[in-house]
């Protein structure tokens, strides 16, 4: 099977995104069947928008929404947000992503209006990244706790980082060497 | 009568003996479980492997009428607070278990999140590694723990705590 064609206006997600937001579609790929378009962030609510509401596309079910912190891969825009999306009218999935445009503060639509189900994705991607999501209803951290210092899935996280609650005590020196087993 | 000069009575290590035998046999576990381990802990409380065997069936789902700690999976630092709390709430004696290995050590997961060893937060007895550890090494490990108790002294009332294995007293 031969890849399809790089320009994807033959899909109809893509066609109608296109139409609709025209300049504003920044990229867009395809791989086995992964369809996946980049968007300008002040047009990403729109877009959502659009592929939820559609009669066409319904695109109900929001899978996943989750982030990428591209700073090791030299990218710029550092930060994409990325949605994955399921329609199940028509049994197919849809990857809309954005990226927002300042990497010292990132900031996107929050789409929790349209879709309710981002609420929480939303305040991990949040929580884990440091990017705010305009219009939010409860934008607060959901996994690490209120007194944790940054946001550890950040790259320039330092991995060996650890932000205790208790003080730490010391490792016992008669801790056995438990991997000598 | 000369009893002092030449260390503990012989009522006095009866006593001990007999607290030691009782304490072994009547372990009160706080199953304080997170994780996956958790599947291990139940297969060894039930009845094929069956921890009643050696009197530690009965769960305490209430830190104050237990007197074995049982940490069963990875303890994260959001987490750790109140597992020191638990503890603190024990009252003597109290013996922890380790159970698995990122209690032991944190495992894996060495990152942002995860306690690095339970042992950074209170004192541990007992270490039983795996991931996760076969209810064997439970079993192994429980038994161990039973020798240590009948090798330390007991007394009727515990004011301190007298750390079996686990390192620096911070209570």
């Amino acid at each position: 099977m031969t890849e399809p064609a790089t320009t994807l206006d033959d899909n109809p997600v893509i066609a109608r995104l296109r139409e609709a937001f025209g300049d504003a579609i920044v990229e867009t790929h395809a791989h086995r069947g992964d369809v996946t378009a980049v968007i300008a962030p002040d047009r990403y609510k729109e877009a959502i928008r659009l592929l939820k509401t559609d009669a066409e596309l319904a695109f109900d079910f929001l899978t996943d929404l989750t982030a990428v912190d591209r700073l090791k891969l030299k990218k710029k825009p550092r930060f994409e947000v990325v949605v994955h999306l399921y329609s199940r009218k028509n049994n197919s999935r849809f990857r809309l992503k954005t990226r927002p445009a300042n990497d010292r503060e990132p900031e996107v639509d929050s789409i929790v209006d349209i879709i309710a189900g981002a609420n929480w994705p939303e305040r991990e991607v949040f929580d884990m990244f440091g990017i705010t999501f305009t219009g939010h209803p409860n934008l607060k951290r959901i996994l690490m706790y209120e007194e944790f210092v940054g946001h550890p899935l950040r790259k320039d996280y330092p991995v060996n980082k650890r932000q205790p609650l208790v003080p730490m005590r010391e490792i016992p020196e008669d801790r056995p060497n438990i991997y000598s087993f | 009568m000369g009893v002092d000069s030449q260390g503990p009575g012989f009522f006095t290590s009866r006593l001990s003996d007999g607290i030691a035998w009782a304490r072994k046999w009547s372990l009160f576990p706080y199953p304080f479980v997170t994780a996956c381990c958790g599947m291990e802990y139940m297969s060894v409380a039930s009845a094929h492997y069956d921890l009643d065997r050696f009197g530690a069936a009965w769960p305490r789902f209430t830190p104050r009428q237990a007197d074995m700690l049982l940490v069963v999976g990875t303890i994260s630092h959001k987490m750790a607070p109140v597992l020191k709390r638990v503890y603190d709430q024990m009252c003597e004696p109290k013996w922890v278990v380790a159970f698995g290995v990122c209690t032991c050590t944190g495992g894996f997961y060495d990152n942002y999140a995860t306690v690095q060893g339970i042992d950074r937060v209170i004192p541990v007895d007992l270490y039983i590694p795996g991931c996760p550890p076969r209810p064997e090494t439970v079993l192994d490990g429980l038994m161990k723990l039973q020798q240590r108790i009948t090798e330390s002294h007991h007394t009727l009332r515990e004011d301190v705590r007298k750390p079996v294995v686990g390192g620096v007293n911070t209570t």
